[in-house]
């Protein structure tokens, strides 16, 4: 038996370790596509702000992990699939047979279509090349324009602040990090980071970006939709994600947002798998969908390796959660935070100490939540939602004070 | 055989001295907001309930951290934050459905239950028993575990 894994982040990683250890001695090849180990996307802001360095990004720190657990590493780019003929395609040429295949090739960053983007001194914070990158450029004092300040703009944004380089963020949406936080979080985000010192520009757009000499370092000229110019020595974009797909193209696998995976996380052709961020898979909330986070490629990569080796189980859905430091303004959301209608709404503001509770109830059971300027305790949110407690009396008390969650959680689990 | 905290809320008398004594062995302070188990006092019911980490065997905060900084110590069954490898992205916070791995923004790491290296201090410390360290099997934390393998998404870690 030959599994192939085609990605090298948390998912691919976690599916080799997981095939290794259940179906022993079977052949297990990874393909990743860069010529560092298999890394962590996630940690490369640390290495800007120089918590850990390159080594520190690297899934699996023990030298030899994968050749110990029989995986064999391969760097190599898929450019396609022979499904009749189970190989996959390698750009370059080669390819690589399989009898099952893992499709995990996650995601990349959009670049939006803004004149200027390629040109040099304009980057992505994505990659370990990337972070080489930015690194030589964001040095102390440095001016530098961050397009997008959704969440993976927000984290690059605390290294950047971190570096010390003077900072201006330009959002398109009317206001930072929209997908994850509500108009009130995401607007006292925003009031922290001017009082921190940034520049920070929402409902604005890049319109072009162009290099030309100039007397300082500051070579880059960012054009915005105000008619405001900004000059800066380093451009970052990080203006969305998109996942890793075009390469399955007429191979018949079904693909809607991402690849469409069922509840064992099988594609529409039987032996292919996939998992991660080019993944649109089951969630909580009974539909299917992209969550581009790292618990659920932890979770994906498990549970489609165990089902590749013939041990059945089924996914139970995944939910999405996120976690964001904001230049040290904490926040984390937690599945259907939203509402709408057939639910109900608590929330609790302290805008004078950023601190924000927001609660979203379906009956009695917490369906989604948001927080702001809270650390203690956070994961019982995800307990109470994903194990769908009923909350009975403990519903009415937090209604009135969302701030007895845990109280709530407590009474529930064991007391 | 492995160990674990057993804890009986119907002993607890509020008195914190396991916070206290965690905080200072894990913290080097008397600081009940640093301690890794926290005592809830249910006011309107005159109770205390102590409450920390069940060193559970689906371990989604080891399983969901991106850098490999939470380990297994085979020896006692924690789950242990290594401080040199977290970059402090908080993810096992979120990920941990009993919400028993914390943020120190002191340290920009995370924090949790290691039982101490299997002398854990708040049972030394607990006068009246319901902080104990027993033989895992008959330990009254199924419940608890039972309630949040509810939250398994599939099965997880043990497999």
């Amino acid at each position: 038996m030959t599994y192939v894994i085609i990605g090298a982040g948390p998912a691919g990683v976690v599916a080799a370790e997981t095939l290794a250890k259940t179906d022993k001695g079977a052949e297990i090849v990874l393909l990743g596509g860069e010529a560092d180990p298999p890394y962590s996307r996630m940690a490369i802001p640390y290495v800007l702000t120089g918590i850990i360095d390159h080594g520190g990004t690297h899934l699996r720190k023990q030298a030899g992990h994968y050749e110990a657990l029989g995986i064999t590493y391969r760097q190599g780019i898929a450019k396609g699939l022979d499904v009749a003929g189970r190989k996959v395609l390698l750009e370059g040429g080669g390819e690589q047979p399989y009898d099952k295949l893992l499709i995990a090739t996650g995601a990349r960053p959009i670049k939006p279509p803004v004149p200027g983007l390629d040109l040099p001194g304009v980057h992505h914070c994505w990659t370990l090349d990337d972070c080489r990158a930015i690194e030589k450029l964001a040095h102390e004092g440095a001016h530098v324009v961050l397009m997008g300040a959704g969440f993976i703009g927000c984290i690059i944004l605390e290294a950047l602040v971190e570096r010390g380089v003077k900072l201006t963020v330009v959002e398109a949406l009317d206001r930072m990090v929209p997908r994850m936080m509500d108009a009130t979080a995401g607007g006292l985000i925003k009031d922290w980071c001017v009082q921190k010192g940034i520049n920070v520009e929402t409902g604005t757009k890049v319109t072009k970006v162009e290099r030309r000499e100039a007397d300082d370092e500051d070579k880059l000229f960012v054009d915005l939709d105000t008619g405001d110019q900004i000059a800066a020595h380093l451009v970052v974009v990080a203006a969305g994600v998109t996942s890793n797909i075009e390469f399955l193209e007429g191979t018949g696998i079904e693909i809607e947002q991402g690849i469409r995976i069922n509840e064992f996380l099988e594609t529409s052709v039987p032996g292919v798998y996939a998992a991660g961020d080019c993944a649109q898979g089951p969630d909580f909330g009974g539909g299917f969908n992209v969550h581009a986070i790292q618990p659920t490629s932890t979770e994906h990569g498990r549970i489609a390796a165990l089902n590749m080796a013939g041990r059945v189980t089924p996914y139970q859905g995944s939910l999405q959660m996120n976690v964001l430091d904001t230049a040290g303004l904490i926040s984390t959301s937690f599945g259907d935070w939203e509402g709408g209608p057939g639910t109900e709404m608590a929330e609790v503001l302290d805008a004078g100490h950023f601190k924000y509770l927001r609660l979203n109830f379906k009956d009695d059971v917490l369906v989604g939540a948001l927080s702001l300027g809270r650390t203690d305790h956070m994961g019982v949110l995800r307990g109470l939602i994903q194990n769908r407690t009923h909350l009975g009396p403990w519903k009415a008390k937090l209604m009135e004070d969302p701030h007895r969650i845990m109280e709530a959680y407590v009474a529930h689990a064991y007391a | 055989m492995l160990k674990a905290l057993n804890i009986d809320p119907g002993k607890c008398t509020g008195c914190l001295q396991c916070e206290l004594a965690c905080s200072f062995e894990n913290e080097g302070v008397f600081n009940p907001s640093k301690s890794r188990i926290k005592v809830f006092n249910f006011h309107d019911q005159g109770r205390f309930v102590p409450y920390t980490c069940t060193q559970c065997d689906e371990a989604w905060c080891m399983h969901a951290c991106p850098v490999d900084a939470i380990k297994l110590n085979k020896g006692t069954g924690a789950k242990e934050v290594d401080s040199n490898l977290c970059v402090g992205c908080k993810v096992c916070t979120i990920a941990c459905p009993f919400g028993t791995v914390n943020y120190n923004s002191a340290t920009g790491k995370v924090i949790k239950c290691d039982l101490c290296g299997g002398d854990p201090e708040c049972a030394k410390a607990c006068p009246t028993d319901a902080i104990t360290y027993v033989d895992a099997d008959w330990t009254g934390l199924d419940k608890m575990r039972q309630w949040a393998a509810k939250t398994d998404a599939g099965q997880q870690a043990t497999h």
